[in-house]
């Protein structure tokens, strides 16, 4: 396998408050691909946002990276800053916000904003780069591209807004494409478009994307591997069809069980009991242990598993679904 | 747009009338200006001669459609003081006080601005946290003594700069400019601070306010994420996000510049309309008054209506006539 166009490793946020050190990420690991999406769920607070924040750089503070590594095809780029850090972003990794109608400027047109993406990352004359930006607002759907370059955000629908909001992100063609629930605001009909559209951005562009949502449905249609995370821990990662249809983790289950499917015909939504612990009063050993009804002992008592010292799918001392395959 | 522009030209005539009646209505009902006019020596038959030339003896709506009928066409009467035409009284003071004006609101605005970005964009650092302390000084000293305490520091201990007059003026063709002599400058440094630093500060503050909301704004996070330059994302992306209300404050600020040009002018002895204006009070000169009065107003609604226009200008979600959306 080729090497990973994004590697994180071991990564580990820090929020200094005045009652101590919160840890939205807390050893956190994955990698993504060419060509691969990486589903990233969980509740709200589980620090999903928040992981993808650090590795574009966008963290605020007072929130940092306090140990680990992010990789961008094999080179560093955690301890970056200021001026080289911005050199990065939007030219080798770019990323879509949740909601389309803040994200862009109201006040310029979006053949603006484009040209003055492209002029900042790549070589080209203002007359080159107005053609790119026509072309990326043809290539990610816009009907009537060059007509429309001249139009205000506000002049589109929120749909075509989420499909602006894609081409900047990829005008000046990033490796690596972050998504923070690029769907949440959108209509239901409008985000099986962007997810389409997601997709075959990412197939035809060899795109590595992270898909931070917490939407199962979403992860299901779009993902290839999906990272499900719970108090700022990997729950469970693996290829999606094994995560989704053979979850081994109780909280994978849980979240699963939670999701309203249509086949399945039942008539109340199953839930899990309780509520995601807040940050400063994790508990010991296992931090779902509270929630869970398989817990034992040793999961109130052991520190927390990490993916590496279980099964390597599934951070769970008693995972559901035991492989038939002896776990590496 | 059109259609908004009349209607806002006819709400302006509207808002003109009605100060045009409170003007009037001084003539009437402040003091009595034969009295002082005529002074101690005088008879009956002086009293109602004079009367009867400054048509005081008239009914009432007789005498306010005249002034109206006058007032449009610039004629506010003779002064009662100088026994000139008002207007012409008005055009030989105007250019003073429109100069200060000019070179104060400028320097509000310049300073304005420029500080409230700097305040906003280092808002933790030292320089701006002094700046804040400083403004708070400008916003609640008030004009008379900023402009005494100014005078006493360059012109009394340091001797820089005069501390009264506008210094020798060139008449450009009925227009007495101050911006052409040395002189003439530097009389104008101190009253332009003294009238300028209030609004100058006012402005910085609501820059600073409404800059640190944009910038907290999701499309400021994602012009970051694109990689564009921090001097981008803070002059082509915020400010102009910052300057609907800016310029609203701002239009409204110069206004009263001209409008409180008063106390500078006349803690300076400036001589603009601003002192004519505290003369004429003083001897009831109510032409003088009434003119003034209705010459700031017409400079309001100027003021508000270039700024509504200016609205349009910047922000393109108001062009309401402007291509369909693409629903």
């Amino acid at each position: 396998m080729s090497e990973p166009v994004l590697s994180v490793r071991d990564l580990v946020v820090e929020i200094p408050t005045r009652r101590g050190i919160l840890r939205p990420v807390d050893g956190v690991s994955y990698d993504i691909t060419k060509g691969e999406i990486l589903g990233v769920v969980g509740e709200s607070g589980a620090g999903k946002s928040m992981t993808g924040n650090a590795v574009i750089g966008l963290l605020d503070r007072p929130a940092r990276i306090a140990s680990g590594e992010i990789l961008l095809t094999g080179e560093p780029i955690h301890h970056l800053k200021g001026e080289a850090l911005r050199r990065l972003r939007g030219r080798r990794m770019g990323m879509i916000f949740q909601d389309p109608l803040t994200s862009l400027n109201p006040l310029l047109t979006v053949g603006d904003q484009l040209t003055e993406t492209i002029l900042e990352h790549l070589p080209v004359s203002r007359a080159k780069a107005l053609n790119r930006a026509v072309a990326a607002l043809d290539e990610v759907g816009i009907p009537a591209a060059r007509q429309r370059i001249g139009s205000y955000p506000h002049e589109f629908s929120g749909g075509m807004r989420q499909r602006v909001v894609i081409a900047l992100a990829l005008c000046a063609e990033p490796e690596l494409v972050i998504a923070d629930e690029p769907t949440t605001a959108l209509d239901v009909s409008v985000q099986a478009q962007i997810i389409a559209l997601l997709k075959r951005l990412c197939r035809e562009r060899g795109v590595a994307v992270m898909l931070v949502t917490h939407d199962m449905g979403v992860i299901a249609e779009a993902a290839d591997r999906v990272a499900v995370m719970y108090a700022g821990r990997l729950a469970e990662l693996g290829p999606v069809r094994d995560v989704v249809g053979r979850a081994r983790h109780p909280y994978t289950t849980g979240l699963m069980a939670s999701t309203p499917d249509a086949s399945r015909g039942q008539r109340r939504l199953r839930q899990i009991p309780g509520s995601m612990p807040r940050l400063d009063a994790l508990p010991e050993g296992c931090p779902f242990h509270p929630r869970c009804d398989r817990a034992e002992v040793r999961c109130r008592q052991a520190p927390g598993p990490s993916l590496t010292a279980c099964d390597g799918r599934a951070a769970c001392w008693f995972p559901m679904h035991q492989p038939e395959e002896t776990p590496a | 747009m059109l259609a908004y522009i009349i209607r806002r030209v006819a709400q302006s005539v509207l808002v003109l009338l009605v100060t045009g009646f409170v003007a009037f209505s001084m003539f009437s009902f402040v003091g009595d200006p034969v009295e002082n006019m005529l002074g101690q020596e005088r008879t009956q038959a002086d009293v109602d001669r004079l009367r009867d030339q400054l048509g005081l003896d008239r009914p009432f709506a007789v005498q306010y459609w005249k002034f109206l009928e006058q007032a449009v066409q610039g004629n506010f009467g003779l002064s009662y003081r100088q026994g000139r035409p008002v207007s012409e009284i008005l055009a030989e003071r105007l250019p003073a006080t429109l100069e200060l004006a000019a070179v104060s609101g400028l320097l509000a605005l310049l300073g304005g601005i420029g500080f409230g970005i700097f305040t906003a964009i280092r808002r933790r650092g030292a320089a701006a946290n002094v700046i804040m302390t400083v403004s708070l000084i400008g916003v609640s000293l008030p004009t008379f003594l900023i402009g005494i305490l100014l005078i006493y520091v360059f012109s009394v201990e340091l001797g820089w700069l005069p501390s009264f007059g506008r210094g020798d003026v060139v008449n450009l063709g009925g227009w007495s400019t101050g911006f052409l002599t040395q002189s003439g400058l530097k009389a104008l440094v101190l009253p332009a601070i003294t009238l300028g630093l209030y609004q100058m500060t006012l402005i910085m503050r609501l820059v600073r306010t409404e800059m640190l909301e944009v910038l907290r704004m999701d499309y400021i996070r994602f012009s970051r994420a694109r990689g564009l330059r921090e001097r981008a994302i803070n002059f082509r992306h915020a400010l102009k996000n910052t300057l609907v209300p800016v310029i609203t404050i701002t239009g409204l600020q110069l206004g009263s510049i001209i409008a409180f040009a008063i106390i500078t002018e006349t803690v300076f002895q400036w001589p603009g309309v601003g002192l004519l204006f505290i003369n004429a009070i003083q001897f009831v000169d109510i032409p003088v008054m009434a003119a003034y009065l209705m010459m700031i107003s017409v400079m309001f609604v100027a003021i508000n209506l270039i700024v509504d226009l200016l609205y349009f200008a910047i922000d393109p979600r108001l062009r309401i006539d402007g291509k369909a959306g693409g629903h």
